[in-house]
């Protein structure tokens, strides 16, 4: 019965209905809107990490610290041997990490000097680049904000100071091969990339890495000798440590957006409500119960947020089909401040959180409708009656 | 009291809180009401005609003393109780008629029989017949934005009859109609009285109803002053 002359009243009420609608429904699609975008954030600085850095997990030198860079000096050795057969047959290659100096402009600054299999093809660096022919400069490849900042440009030469195996400080000069694009500020920003075979001249450390990247899929998970096993999650923890930490901000914004659309709900339903005092009197004169009447309002509100949702769907989902296809070109350049994000955010939509938005708002609406109606319930029905408020 | 009796009222006071004092707004009213009476209560404005209305119709409660209606006693019922009743066998007819906006004449109408769970048959029905009775068989499908005042006031009395009620309470049914749809709007209720043996209590200081009315009750400042019955009163005419 109830179900019956809710409908009949929401249809009924025409444009006022379909405004509240419109409203709970504008809310839906900006929850889902944003949510959507934070998700596609958080994805996208997941997958560049494995693309660029992680790819299927790492082995170590058991000295290897990457936060700390006094190890790297004593953090580099010969792999053993079933990880060298992982890189002979291309399911893994060297990095050698060492610290270094060097001098764009005049300028002294320290980096991280990475030593890296030219033709590797397991994580996503044009590393082929390195390849080029450079009349005996040491070939060198840097992310764009690394190039920014240094003023460096393709093609422009430099010094580089580095420390060798014996603890001998040795110099040359280096050639920017190419500069990268990329988004990943870990391999980007206080790092120079050199050929692998070049970087163990250099240091003296011939055969030998510091750790050894290895192909996604590979089920090669026990530890190697003394060298440490390292998986896709040891690697991610940093990035879930920032996600994680990310989180309440991501809570914070998800509550202001549910405040500002419960604002809008319920200034609609109490607005909606409240004007239909005489109605409710009336309903209570031809023997409609507090209880019914209560129920009659609140399953107006739900029915409010189903209608919202297909108006989401309907109108809304080309809009997030397109968005998750072509992405949302970003404003300024992120990956400068230090973030992991494209150019052109591709948004994540779930289905959880579709289901999790529609559950949550839904059940907003339900008390944000519950709550005026029972007040008005509370009348007496002959001020509800005479229009008397409350 | 009779067996007979309708409404059955004895020593009732009703104070409504003012400031920190209180407003007498009845007093030492008793009434008896017998069954298919037509009767009204009369008298000025702020005299306490509607609140007596009100309380026969269980939407306020009595300060003190008994008031029986159809047999419950209202002073000791629920809320849940009092609605029942009102759902069963009472029929509001107000002023400004109530009618619910987004609703037609045939939902209007309905309204009480889906209260009552009527089957939809028998509710199409009894709504075709309550509107019949009141003439508005060819808007039946109308809001009530597109009725004039007299037939509003015909689909609230079509509403109050269509479950058939023993007792009809009417606020000033005549206060927003012209002398013509007045007429109109008592006969009709004259001819349910006859004919359903209905009991009618109206609320009024409209002298065009006065003349319908076979039992007038005069109050004055939350008393009764008189009790006049009448004989022969206009009916069925006008």
């Amino acid at each position: 019965m109830l179900f019956n002359l809710a409908i009949k009243n929401l249809i009924g009420a025409g444009m006022r209905t379909w405004l509240n609608v419109f409203v709970t429904a504008v809310s839906f699609f900006m929850i889902i809107f944003i949510s959507g975008m934070y998700d596609g954030m958080r994805s996208h600085a997941k997958q560049v990490t494995i693309d660029t850095e992680v790819a299927g997990g790492a082995y170590w030198h058991p000295k290897y610290d990457p936060l700390d860079p006094f190890s790297y000096e004593d953090s580099h050795g010969i792999p053993p041997e079933e990880i060298r057969d992982l890189i002979k047959n291309e399911k893994a290659f060297s990095i050698l990490v060492s610290q270094a100096s060097i001098y764009p402009s005049g300028r002294m600054m320290p980096v991280m000097m990475k030593g890296i299999e030219p033709e590797q093809s397991i994580i996503n660096l044009p590393t082929r680049s390195l390849l080029k022919e450079t009349d005996g400069l040491i070939p060198v490849l840097m992310g764009n904000s690394m190039a920014n900042y240094t003023k460096l440009k393709v093609g422009d030469s430099f010094a580089i100071r580095w420390l060798d195996a014996n603890r001998t400080y040795d110099a040359d000069e280096g050639l920017i091969v190419y500069i990268m694009e990329t988004e990943n500020f870990k391999v980007d920003m206080g790092t120079i990339w050199i050929p692998l075979e070049r970087a163990q001249t250099m240091l003296d450390m011939k055969n030998e890495a510091t750790y050894i990247t290895f192909a996604k899929n590979i089920s090669t998970v026990q530890e190697k000798e003394n060298w440490i096993y390292r998986d896709v999650d040891y690697l991610m923890r940093d990035m879930e440590a920032m996600i994680a930490a990310d989180e309440p901000n991501a809570r914070i914004m998800y509550a202001i957006l549910l405040a500002l659309a419960g604002m809008g709900i319920f200034n609609s339903q109490i607005l909606s409500i409240f004007r239909r005092r005489k109605e409710i009197g009336t309903l209570m004169a031809i023997g409609m119960t507090r209880s019914r009447v209560v129920g009659l309002f609140t399953l107006e509100g739900g029915m409010n947020a189903f209608f919202a949702l297909i108006m989401t769907l309907v109108l809304g989902g080309p809009v997030f089909i397109y968005f998750s296809m072509y992405g949302i070109p970003l404003p300024i350049d992120y990956t400068e401040m230090g973030l992991i994000m494209a150019k052109r955010l591709i948004p994540v939509y779930t289905m959880g959180l579709f289901v999790s938005t529609t559950l949550f708002i839904s059940f907003v609406v339900l008390v944000l409708s519950y709550l005026p109606s029972r007040r008005i319930a509370k009348m007496k029905p002959t001020d509800a009656l005479r229009g008397k408020v409350v | 009291m009779s067996n007979n009796s309708v409404v059955n009222i004895t020593n009732l006071l009703k104070q409504f809180p003012v400031g920190g004092d209180y407003f007498t707004a009845l007093s030492d009213i008793n009434l008896n009401l017998e069954n298919a009476e037509f009767m009204g209560l009369v008298g000025p404005s702020g005299s306490g005609k509607t609140t007596l209305l009100n309380i026969i119709g269980g939407l306020d409660s009595p300060t003190k003393g008994n008031v029986n209606v159809l047999g419950m006693e209202l002073g000791s019922s629920s809320h849940n109780e009092r609605a029942n009743l009102r759902k069963t066998k009472m029929g509001f007819i107000f002023q400004s008629y109530n009618l619910l906006p987004v609703y037609t004449v045939f939902e209007n109408v309905e309204l009480p029989l889906i209260l009552n769970k009527v089957e939809t048959q028998e509710r199409n029905r009894l709504v075709t017949q309550a509107v019949d009775w009141v003439g508005l068989s060819d808007k039946i499908d109308s809001r009530p934005a597109q009725l004039s005042g007299g037939e509003c006031q015909r689909t609230a009395i079509a509403r109050a009859i269509v479950h058939k009620p023993t007792l009809i309470l009417a606020d000033e049914p005549t206060a927003n109609l012209d002398a013509e749809n007045s007429h109109h709007i008592m006969n009709i209720m004259v001819r349910l009285n006859k004919e359903l043996d209905t009991s009618f209590i109206f609320a009024t200081h409209d002298e065009k109803i006065m003349a319908y009315l076979r039992r007038i009750i005069h109050l004055e400042d939350g008393q009764i002053v008189k009790d006049e019955h009448f004989d022969n009163p206009k009916s069925g005419k006008n």
